[in-house]
């Protein structure tokens, strides 16, 4: 597609693209909302102009699970009622999935680090730690032989 | 709408800054991007430079390590170079902003933003590193003190880029120690922060020191008469007590929605009295150590 060099990557997305799913909150890089994942790691798209995204592979919640199933992160969400309002949710489980990518079983405090730029507002962070901390249990199963 | 250029060889930067002299340049832009929210039209260009590959990575250079200004936190966290001799750096780099913030943010504009607040800042001073800046005809070196005025005031001209960052392998440190005070751990900006590298002989008689602070004057303090009031003591509370006395004196912090510059004074010294942790430490692994002889 074409767009002007400097769009926001969160407008490009959710305007020109409607992919309402990455959402914009504060706008400035301190609260996660926007994560997306492009080459596979996480990235702010509120700080991101659309020239930066010539040539590479970007994710966005939407496109986030390959099949008609959940990922893995997603399911675990969705099992620990990990939601409470839902707005940060699309950037917790980027940002998990980046995590896992890195640190296939991290530890509580491991998680914590992990998920800090990301803010829930509903302040929900224990059962957002329980689901990634289980999600990493099923990603390890999944990957052994 | 501002034009924003994506080259990916330095050739390319010389040309667009012969062209448009002065033209800003941001690579993660979690920095200028956010600045620039407030003003939208305050450039009609901006060059971004993610791609310019031959300023990104580590190398070993006999005695030196050198570090491209391109280089983002995430791939100096990782890389076995700096973690094997610049733990300091990664200690800072560590406490900087959040995952994502490192992934896209790179040590050149930490250091060219010359924020007194920048976690690499401090572990920088205390390495002695030196800032590579080019031109497309010249290169100058300089030491990270010097290019540093002020808030903001990096020394750096209209057709200039940060090109690498270098300095000598430090030898001997036993401590790589950074401490950073914010209002929370992730995100936040320091209200005080304190990077030492220290060599202690056997039995604890510290040999050499080397401190710096953040975010308590307009730009990183150090401080020789501090250092000199501990070395060839150990690190035990009383020696860093009377060190911290000199400390408020020689740090000129001011007040801020973050904190106060009294309280800020006052943390900048007791963030000394931490390293008492490693003597103790010593001391612990000695008192086994004598046990197990018996």
């Amino acid at each position: 597609m074409d767009a002007p060099s400097d769009r926001r990557v969160v407008d490009l997305l959710r305007e020109d693209l409607g992919l309402t799913g990455t959402k914009e909150s504060c706008g400035a890089g301190d609260c996660g909302a926007c994560t997306i994942l492009v080459d596979g790691e996480s990235r702010l798209s509120c700080l991101m102009r659309a020239i930066q995204l010539q040539g590479r592979r970007v994710k966005t919640i939407e496109g986030f699970a390959e099949s008609d199933a959940l990922h893995p992160v997603q399911k675990s969400f969705a099992d620990h009622g990990a939601v409470q309002c839902g707005f940060c949710i699309p950037g917790m489980v980027l940002a998990a999935a980046d995590l896992l990518e890195r640190n296939p079983s991290p530890t509580r405090d491991e998680i914590r680090q992990g998920l800090a730029g990301n803010l829930c507002r509903c302040t929900g962070y224990r059962k957002i730690v329980d689901a990634v901390e289980q999600a990493a249990e099923i990603h390890d199963l999944e990957k052994r032989p | 709408m501002t034009r924003i250029h994506l080259p990916e060889t330095l050739e390319e930067v010389w040309s667009i800054m012969d062209r448009e002299p002065g033209i800003k340049v941001y690579a993660g832009g979690t920095d200028l991007l956010v600045r620039l929210r407030r003003m939208p039209e305050a450039c009609e260009s901006l060059i971004c430079i993610e791609r310019v590959t031959e300023i990104q990575g580590v190398t070993e250079e006999g005695d030196e390590i050198v570090i491209g200004a391109g280089t983002t936190h995430s791939r100096l966290l990782e890389d076995p170079i700096i973690q094997r001799h610049a733990a300091i750096l990664c200690r800072g780099l560590e406490m900087l902003g959040s995952p994502p913030i490192r992934h896209m943010g790179t040590i050149g504009g930490n250091v060219a933003n010359a924020s007194p607040a920048a976690d690499s800042l401090p572990p920088l001073y205390v390495l002695r590193a030196f800032v590579e800046i080019r031109s497309r005809s010249e290169t100058r070196t300089v030491p990270i003190d010097r290019f540093i005025n002020g808030p903001g005031q990096a020394q750096i001209g209209p057709h200039e880029l940060l090109t690498r960052i270098r300095f000598a392998k430090p030898r001997g440190f036993g401590i790589h120690h950074y401490e950073k005070i914010g209002r929370r751990k992730a995100q936040a900006c320091a209200v005080a922060s304190m990077a030492a590298l220290v060599a202690q002989s056997p039995d604890g008689l510290v040999e050499e020191i080397r401190l710096s602070w953040g975010s308590v004057g307009p730009t990183v303090v150090t401080c020789e008469e501090v250092e000199d009031a501990i070395r060839g003591r150990t690190l035990v509370p009383a020696t860093l007590q009377s060190a911290a006395g000199l400390v408020e004196h020689a740090v000129a912090p001011i007040d801020d929605v973050r904190a106060s510059a009294e309280y800020r004074r006052l943390v900048a010294g007791n963030l000394l009295l931490r390293l008492a942790q490693y003597r103790e430490k010593a001391f612990t692994a000695e008192i086994a150590e004598g046990a197990e002889r018996k």
